[in-house]
């Protein structure tokens, strides 16, 4: 879509769009072209000696087992948080809108969580959790269950996984609910006309015609869970005990900034970035589906 | 409602009610603590109701900061936040209105390399290149000010697109008769295009802002110094800090603290926040 009407003017087009033309190039263009250039040099910790080293950063990364346990973990932790994260989501998304009254003061109530920095989300769900003083697991133990997030692997990535969902409820909550607001009544009431129970009428209606809402968020909520959680993981694990909920954009963080391998690094950064660009096009494609629709 | 189940209606209230249960809990606990002593804080089973402490030790940390991990008082961490908050906030409404303006209502030469310039840049968040940034803001010599944690953050492709798309369903009529009045672009755009854009700049405000202040990493990496810590990063540190007696009642005030700004924000501007929520996609 273009406009007809437009004003004839030579420099002020110019200087409008250099403030923001001149950030993305120093900020975006020039660090993403360095991460690329990093990531075939082989640099020390001083930057004294470089060396180019084509492509042995990225064969390194691929021949490290702990590589390897950080890509599991990641899909097993993004895995986790969009598919528990937008079920409960939607379970709450049908309920609010089912009922008449209270449904703002749900609302209200509901949406605020997004509010939270993910790296305070973490630290409120690790003094939940903690060992010594955490009232959650503290109640695990009187029933018998030991719960210690700082010593086993396992319950640590469940925790992150917790605080994770808490964080990114809101949001998906909000797009839920406007989807579900969106259909037609006269649909679901010609079905309950019909015959169709309640759990019918989800199954056969809603659910198909909220799709595409659910697939938008899908896409939205692996991106969250690659990229939006390191505060999570940093305020409440640091990606371990033993590396259990070190996530690939953790690994970049703890290896560039913690083990000055930069070379490395910036070779996961490369990688990373494939990802993204990867997921945002497939987000682009959907949405300009369902303009369509 | 297509037919009445009571029982369905019931259930549904069970849910949210729990949903509501769960989502509040650890911010309840959050501030149960803060209510408390040290000490009480220390011994498992923690209490679930309010103490007599709230004044003590929110004057404590606002005033002196939690002396073990960082001498700096919370105020200081509220105002660095606030700061870092606001600019990228209306840093990225100003730049993203007046790109939008020239992309839409002028033909340029370039006008679409500009477009796609910024278009890309969703594709490239922070996270993925977090080293050769870092490389370029102390290049610049812009660690540890306050230039360093904004101005790197508030180039915006969502916050132009917005106003592209405001301004495209603005109606032509209104740029003719402001041409044959005789008002120049600028006249315009002030008197014209920013008062009709006020729905738009409110609900990016509340989206952008909360962005701003819950910044995490970034902040992390520009500041060394403690007087430009933000008020997320505080939290963060003290909490994860090896200590063998925290003092959690501190701790959990500064987390009180460093939350109640957005989500106030989020609260009493709830109309704004959905919209832009809705709006940006992001």
């Amino acid at each position: 879509m273009e406009k007809r009407v437009t004003f004839n003017e030579k420099t002020l087009p110019y200087l409008l769009v250099l403030p923001q033309i001149v950030i993305t190039i120093v900020f975006f263009f020039w660090p993403s072209w360095q991460a690329i250039y990093q990531s075939v040099l082989l640099e020390d910790a001083f930057g004294g000696n470089t060396r180019f080293v084509w492509l042995d950063n990225f064969a390194h990364i691929f021949q490290d087992p702990a590589y390897y346990r950080s890509v599991m973990v990641t899909a097993v932790f993004s895995l986790l948080v969009a598919g528990l994260g937008l079920a409960v989501s939607l379970l709450l998304a049908v309920m609010a809108d089912r009922i008449v009254r209270g449904a703002t003061a749900y609302r209200a109530f509901l949406v605020w969580p997004y509010a939270v920095a993910p790296a305070v989300a973490g630290v409120l769900w690790g003094f939940l959790f903690n060992p010594a003083v955490g009232i959650v697991a503290w109640t695990l133990r009187t029933v018998g269950y030991d719960f210690n997030y700082v010593l086993n692997g396992g319950q640590a990535l469940a925790l992150v996984v917790f605080a994770a969902v808490w964080s990114q409820i809101s949001y998906n909550f909000l797009f839920f609910l406007a989807g579900l607001q969106s259909i037609p009544k006269s649909l679901i009431e010609a079905a309950a006309i019909d015959g169709a129970g309640p759990g019918r009428r989800f199954w056969t209606i809603i659910f198909p015609l909220l799709s595409p809402t659910g697939f938008f968020l899908l896409v939205v909520n692996v991106i969250y869970a690659f990229f939006g959680t390191f505060g999570v993981v940093d305020g409440l694990t640091k990606g371990g005990p033993a590396r259990a909920t070190e996530i690939l954009v953790f690994k970049v963080y703890n290896d560039g900034f913690r083990g000055q391998d930069l070379g490395g690094s910036a070779a996961q950064s490369v990688i990373l970035m494939a990802i993204v660009i990867l997921l945002t096009v497939v987000q682009f494609r959907f949405i300009e589906r369902r303009v369509h629709y | 409602m297509v037919e009445n189940r009571p029982w369905l209606t019931v259930f549904s209230h069970i849910v949210l009610l729990i949903g509501v249960v769960i989502i509040a809990f650890p911010v309840w606990m959050t501030f149960v603590a803060s209510t408390h002593d040290a000490q009480t804080m220390l011994r498992s089973p923690v209490p679930l109701l309010p103490g007599p402490h709230f004044f003590k030790n929110y004057r404590e940390v606002l005033t002196e900061g939690y002396a073990r991990t960082s001498g700096i008082p919370v105020t200081i961490a509220l105002f660095n936040s606030m700061v870092m908050a606001l600019g990228i906030c209306i840093g990225k409404i100003i730049i993203s209105i007046i790109a939008a303006f020239a992309i839409v209502y002028f033909r340029f030469p370039f006008r679409m390399a500009a477009f796609w310039a910024i278009f890309v840049t969703l594709m490239l968040p922070v996270e993925v290149r977090i080293v050769p940034t870092y490389g370029v803001v102390a290049g610049l010599g812009m660690v540890d000010s306050y230039s360093g944690l904004i101005i790197p953050l508030i180039a915006s492709a969502t916050a132009t697109f917005l106003f592209r798309q405001f301004f495209l369903s603005v109606p032509d009529e209104l740029a003719e008769a402001s041409r044959v009045d005789g008002a120049g672009p600028i006249r315009f755009f002030l008197d014209i295009l920013l008062p009709m854009s006020r729905t738009t700049i409110a609900a990016l405000f509340v989206i952008q802002f909360i962005y701003g202040w819950n910044q995490y990493l970034w902040p992390l990496l520009v500041t060394n110094k403690e007087s430009f810590y933000t008020a997320v990063m505080l939290v963060a540190r003290q909490a994860t800090a090896v200590d063998a007696t925290p003092s959690w009642n501190l701790i959990m005030a500064t987390a009180m603290l460093a939350m109640l700004p957005p989500v106030l924000v989020v609260i009493f501007m709830q109309r704004q926040f959905v919209r832009g929520l809705v709006e940006t996609e992001k």
